[in-house]
């Protein structure tokens, strides 16, 4: 749970492939191995996916496993817990997590809670996942970080990659985890390119990753903002700041450990969250870095949030709503009294 | 060849005299089960009768806390669907849950002690009246939001079909059943649910408990349709039937008829089971919304009042037999509730107990009830 990855053994080879690819490439292989697990969603099949994340798993897995659902966010993600707990493996796809707001009540109330309120008896290994967080220019209804509000659920686990390697290597662990796993992927990030591990590939939830050794500050992030963090660590460089950025992969289990760690070593933390500043993963990683480093910190830990508005969909005024590489910038600056 | 409650009478609360559904013309059929049966369901819906008169003294006696919703008058459904049924069919169905839980064989102290907030109990305590569970006997819950059950019935049958084709590759057949009341109707999950097992082939029999109120809304007050609520499952591409729920030899011949159907069929159907629930929504309704007469005439078609009647117009069942039955539920559901307060409440261990089955951070992993320890699930 505490270690954190630095060098990656399976970095050898050199395979690159897109996200989806590599989204696709965990799926089918967990379906080769577990006939127990299937894939629903609108338009998985036929379409080969509104995202192409599913493209040609109709034609290898056939109709019973690759099944394509009317538009009913509600009643197949209901459907796909009552059969995950007969003991199924579901994947749901959620064309976006925005999506998602009107199947609130089975995927919040039943899959993380079925396990406790059956007294141990039933469980519900199922993977949700979709897009998740402002697309390009969506507008508000279509451009939802479902981190902010449902990580606040206990009983579920939520993995967040920023790169396709995270994105094959978490989605196998997903797959065969026996609890509930919200996955959450951006359509910006689809079609990134990446080395990708061939073969059996998981990596384990709560173990954050340092994407990049610094002294100076941790900027702590997770899902597409990592990103942005690598920008703004490298713009940083050049003004001789050093950024350790850290990669938290999943933030339930949350790695605070690791956290702690690099925290105690530059005794400065930023944290980068796509999600809306109120009551929201950012603050509570804000919350337990206070609580477990106050006599290492220079100044109390600074946030870059999602501006506390609906999603705009003008081009610049949603640039300026992201938590992007020059808001990040400026956070570190203030926090290490540079500004 | 279904059952067709008259309608001819003063109160009806599901339909006004001359409306007619679109339900198949009625067998009649009601004769012809085995008298050792008819009275073992007689001594089902008994025990669900004492089990929930107890109960409602054990909340007065604040032995059992939240809400607790009583199942007197609607056992004939419980007892008779359970009866048509094979032990491994699952079902699931909401929060007016005790009844289900006994007629498919949960001991009433499981059932008792999960009320009771006890480690005992189906849930170790941690589910309550709203959330019995066993799956030893295919109890998929107990499910507090209306109608979200719903969506949940459906892929347990999806489930058993996937199995046959894709794991098993034989076929098991299994058919779910999936209970709800007839306010549920007017939730969207439970339109999604259907739409999608008519769509998919889904066998899985959704049965309405059409005691013609939610809560104090009568059906008429708050359904459109309300007389005839099988043409919205009609809409959907699914056979629906009139059923009457308060006569168990009924309920288990169209029950018996409609699951076959679906098995053999591997299809969806639904099922308007008219019943009367005789006490209040839950423990605080003083049924201000219905009359005396209404409730009278209702009181007069008990369904254990008919039971008894059609055995004893057989012949088969004498005052002394009757008795004895009545005793030994008596004090099994007595045992039941001293077995309740002896068992212990549970440890604080259970606070973090059952939220992750692989133990992490405070989270200490998962286990089954004591009431499932050393059984064979499968
Ligand atoms: C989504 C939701 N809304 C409201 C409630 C509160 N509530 C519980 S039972 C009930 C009435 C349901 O009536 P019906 O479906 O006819 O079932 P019955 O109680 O008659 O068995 C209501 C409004 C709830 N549990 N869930
Ligand atoms: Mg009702």
């Amino acid at each position: 749970m505490s270690t954190v990855t630095v060098i990656d053994p399976t970095m050898t080879a050199t395979r690159e492939i897109e996200f989806r690819d590599a989204l696709r490439e965990a799926m089918s292989q967990e379906m080769r191995r577990d006939p127990r697990v299937f894939l629903l969603g609108e338009e998985v099949a036929q379409y080969n996916g509104a995202y192409k994340v599913s493209k040609g798993m109709l034609e290898e897995f056939g109709p019973r496993r690759i099944i394509d659902t009317p538009i009913s966010e509600s009643g197949f993600a209901g459907m796909a817990i009552g059969a995950a707990m007969m003991g199924l493996r579901p994947i749901v796809e959620f064309m976006s997590w925005s999506f998602s707001l009107v199947a609130a009540d089975p995927i919040l109330n039943n899959a993380p809670k079925m396990l406790y309120m059956s007294g141990g008896q039933f469980g519900c290994p199922i993977v949700f996942r979709g897009n998740d967080g402002a697309g390009g220019q969506l507008g508000s209804t279509h451009s939802w970080c479902v981190e902010g509000l449902y990580s606040n659920v206990p009983g579920l686990k939520m993995a967040i990659p920023s790169c396709p390697e995270d994105a094959k290597g978490l989605m196998t662990t997903a797959i065969r985890d026996d609890d509930p796993v919200f996955f959450l992927e951006s359509e910006r990030m689809l079609g990134m390119k990446g080395h990708v591990p061939e073969g059996d590939y998981l990596i384990p939830f709560g173990q954050a990753k340092v994407r990049r050794e610094g002294t100076d500050c941790t900027l702590v992030s997770f899902g597409r903002p990592v990103n942005f963090c690598l920008d703004a660590a490298a713009e940083l460089a050049k003004e001789g700041i050093s950024c350790e950025v850290l990669d938290m992969r999943t933030i339930r289990p949350l790695d605070i450990d690791s956290i702690v760690r690099s925290v105690r070593k530059t005794n400065y933390c930023v944290v980068v969250d796509q999600s809306w500043s109120f009551g929201s993963p950012g603050s509570e990683v804000a919350s337990q870095v206070h609580q477990h480093c106050f006599d290492d910190l220079d100044n109390f830990v600074h946030r870059v949030h999602s501006a506390d508005v609906p999603t705009p969909y003008a081009f610049n005024l949603e640039q300026e709503y992201l938590p992007n590489a020059r808001r990040i910038c400026e956070a570190v600056r203030s926090c290490l009294y540079r500004a | 060849m279904l059952s067709e409650p008259s309608t001819s009478r003063p109160f009806d609360v599901h339909g006004k005299p001359g409306e007619r559904t679109s339900a198949p013309a009625a067998t009649g059929r009601r004769d012809a089960v085995d008298p050792a049966l008819c009275r073992q369901w007689l001594r089902d819906m008994l025990m669900i009768r004492e089990f929930e008169n107890r109960c409602m003294q054990q909340y007065q006696d604040k032995k059992i806390g939240g809400f607790c919703h009583i199942y007197i008058g609607q056992e004939a459904i419980a007892v008779g669907c359970t009866a048509a049924v094979r032990p491994n069919d699952p079902i699931v169905t909401a929060y007016r849950d005790h009844g289900h839980a006994l007629a498919r064989g949960m001991a009433a102290r499981h059932c008792m002690a999960e009320m009771f907030g006890k480690i005992g109990g189906c849930a170790k305590g941690k589910g309550g009246s709203m959330h019995m569970f066993d799956r030893e006997h295919h109890l998929y819950g107990g499910h507090g939001i209306v109608g979200a059950q719903i969506p949940l019935g459906v892929g347990l049958a999806f489930a058993c079909k996937y199995m046959d084709e894709v794991i098993d590759g034989q076929p098991n057949s299994r058919v779910a059943l999936a209970f709800l009341g007839d306010g549920a109707l007017n939730q969207g999950a439970i339109h999604e649910a259907m739409n999608l097992a008519g769509l998919l082939d889904i066998p899985c029999v959704i049965i309405c408990e059409n005691n013609g109120y939610s809560m104090g809304t009568s059906i008429h007050r708050g359904t459109t349709m309300g007389h005839d609520i099988i043409s919205k499952a009609i809409g959907y591409g699914i056979d629906g039937y009139v059923v009457d729920g308060m006569d168990v030899l009924s309920v288990y011949h169209d029950m018996s008829a409609i699951v076959e159907k679906c098995r053999r069929e591997s299809r969806p159907a639904f099922v308007d089971m008219r019943c009367y629930r005789f006490k209040g929504h839950s423990m605080s309704d003083p049924r201000k919304y219905r009359t005396p007469e209404e409730e009278n005439q209702y009181a007069s078609d008990d369904p254990i009042g008919r039971l008894k009647l059609h055995l004893e117009e057989r012949g088969e069942l004498t005052e002394a037999v009757l008795k004895e039955m009545q005793k030994e539920i008596r004090d099994e559901v007595r045992e039941a509730i001293a077995w309740s307060e002896a068992s212990p409440e549970p440890p604080m261990s259970e606070l973090y107990h059952d939220v992750f089955v692989e133990p992490h951070g405070p989270f200490n992993g998962t286990s089954l009830p004591q009431m499932l320890q050393g059984k064979d699930l499968r």
